[in-house]
């Protein structure tokens, strides 16, 4: 690997001990994957802040107790704890005190304390072209595809390694190249399932089963692929597939026309997406179809406008199971009369974590309802619950009626 | 096969069906697969050759591939059909802090599954075509 003056000097330990172990990882790393060289990033997000294990907690503490400083503005994701909502943690005490000593470490290497998962959704977020460090798999898909921002698939560990050189592999969905569709995956559906929520969820699980890690181009959405509904589809793609990045045409930024997604060139293969796959995908990623015991949305944490959409589906209402809604510390404090509307309807209100991360569910009496394909995808395993996929509305009408309804895909 | 995570390594081959991601689908402390979609649940990889196409979903597979070595339940050593820079970086981790290697290959192991294979790969493979 041809490596500057600059990497050099601080794999020999001149910029200090931490930075060395970092750059000896970025390295290894990249020449793994066969880069010729390195780049500079103007920004990071680190996703090793969440606790594994004491594996991340002496990795974390080796690097700080080192003297570690990140190099660039850099974000952290969500943690296994409620930082703002303690009295939600429902497990083990040692592992909570484990938990917050990581914290300690990230924060005091220099990372912002955002514990979002959607750090696209602050107000400092990448712009198109922006070379970037990123971890957690579905602000990756959503930095390369919907900000146009280029990020490789970071892992836990190099995240905080790429923060504190400021440098990365040069490789991958950082180059032009990389960024290139390679596969189609055509939508055709009736054009009111465009309106549908969950169609972008399948559109999404669908991707990753058939793409793997490949850059696709999809085509047959329109402007109503907003960018919630993109942040849907990344999250679930990028859980059941390792999808870094995918274009929509007309309406991501670097696919004006699939020709732009493709570079000009030919795409190697065509995946048609039809009405009885996508129906199939909804269904698949109901673990059953029994009675309702909870509801948990905001994954990846809901953004203003969807905190906004439940709060007036919400509005006046009960819920008659524990109903909890995730996001941002920093959306929470923007939302102001929609998470009091949330708040009066009876629903828990968590930042800072994710209910498939943290015990904070009470062992539900039922299965858990939910609008995420990735939360679907993962609560089966992680927190041993059956999961029923719905629409938002289903899961507030359901929260209302204390039973399963299932109208939008009945 | 070339070594992008250089070491010996010796176990019974399993050859996953399908992609795994560490995270959320296997489990460190018991060394066992537990994604519900995998074909191949409740399978244990502890000390296994495991082979796999690529990597799938989250970027915490690297944390979740340390601790498993850290436990001591981790893999023998893995063999992709690509590089993988997450479950690479959770191996060298694992190195740095308690000296313990889990070998990842890439290529075909060439090697039946179930059979048990010895990889003796040294430093000297690393990069090469």
């Amino acid at each position: 690997m041809l490596l500057t003056e600059e990497d050099r000097a601080r794999l020999n330990g001149e910029a200090g001990e931490a930075t060395r172990i970092a750059m000896e990882l970025v390295v290894a790393a990249g020449e793994a994957v066969g880069a010729g060289s390195l780049l500079d990033i103007t920004g990071a997000h680190v996703d090793s802040c969440l606790y594994h294990g004491l594996a991340s907690l002496d990795f974390a503490e080796r690097l700080s107790g080192a003297g570690g400083a990140v190099t660039v503005p850099t974000t952290l994701n969500v943690t296994s704890l409620d930082l703002l909502h303690p009295e939600l943690y429902r497990g083990d005490e040692v592992i909570a005190a484990r938990a917050r000593k990581l914290i300690d470490a990230y924060v005091a290497m220099g990372c912002r304390p955002t514990w979002t998962c959607a750090p696209y959704q602050l107000v400092d977020r990448p712009r198109l072209g922006d070379q970037v460090a990123w971890g957690e798999s579905n602000a990756i898909v959503y930095a390369n595809s919907v900000l146009g921002a280029r990020t490789n698939r970071y892992g836990d560990f190099l995240d905080i390694c790429c923060a504190l050189t400021g440098r990365v592999p040069y490789v991958g969905l950082h180059t032009d190249e990389g960024r290139r569709a390679t596969v189609r995956v055509d939508v055709e559906v009736p054009d009111s399932w465009l309106d549908d929520d969950l169609l972008y969820v399948a559109v999404g699980h669908a991707l990753g089963k058939s793409v793997g890690t490949e850059v696709a181009v999809i085509t047959g959405l329109d402007d109503r692929a907003d960018e919630d509904r993109l942040k849907a589809l990344g999250a679930v793609a990028a859980s059941s597939g390792a999808v870094g990045m995918f274009h929509v045409e007309g309406v991501t930024p670097e696919a004006a026309t699939r020709g732009d997604a493709c570079q000009g060139r030919p795409v190697e293969r065509v995946v048609t997406l039809d009405p009885g796959t996508v129906r199939a995908v909804v269904t698949g990623l109901s673990s059953t179809t029994k009675g309702l015991g909870a509801v948990s949305v905001g994954t990846p944490h809901a953004s203003l406008a969807e905190l906004e959409s439940l709060a007036s589906l919400c509005s006046g209402r009960r819920t008659m199971v524990p109903f909890y809604v995730s996001t941002a510390r920093d959306i929470l404090a923007a939302a102001g009369a929609a998470a009091q509307d949330i708040e009066a309807f009876g629903a828990t209100i968590v930042t800072d974590t994710c209910t498939y991360l943290s015990p904070i569910l009470e062992p539900p009496d039922g299965a858990v309802m939910t609008n995420s394909g990735k939360w679907a995808y993962y609560a089966p395993a992680n927190l041993g619950v059956e999961v029923v996929l719905a629409s938002l509305s289903d899961c507030v009408e359901s929260a209302v009626g204390g039973e399963t309804v299932l109208e939008s895909w009945a | 096969m070339r070594a992008i995570v250089p070491g010996p390594a010796a176990g019974e081959v399993v050859t996953l069906d399908e992609p795994l991601s560490l995270w959320g689908g296997y489990d460190p402390e018991s060394g066992l697969i537990v994604d519900r979609a995998h074909p191949q649940f409740g399978l244990s990889l502890s000390g296994k050759i495991v082979v796999m196409a690529h990597g799938r979903g989250s970027s915490s597979s690297s944390s979740v591939l340390a601790e498993s070595l850290r436990l001591g339940t981790g893999p023998a050593a893995l063999v992709l059909a690509e590089p993988d820079q997450i479950l690479v970086v959770g191996s060298l981790v694992a190195r740095l802090l308690y000296v313990k290697v889990c070998p990842i290959y890439v290529g075909d192991p060439g090697a039946v599954n179930g059979t048990y294979v010895e990889l003796n790969a040294g430093e000297e493979s690393l990069g090469e075509p």
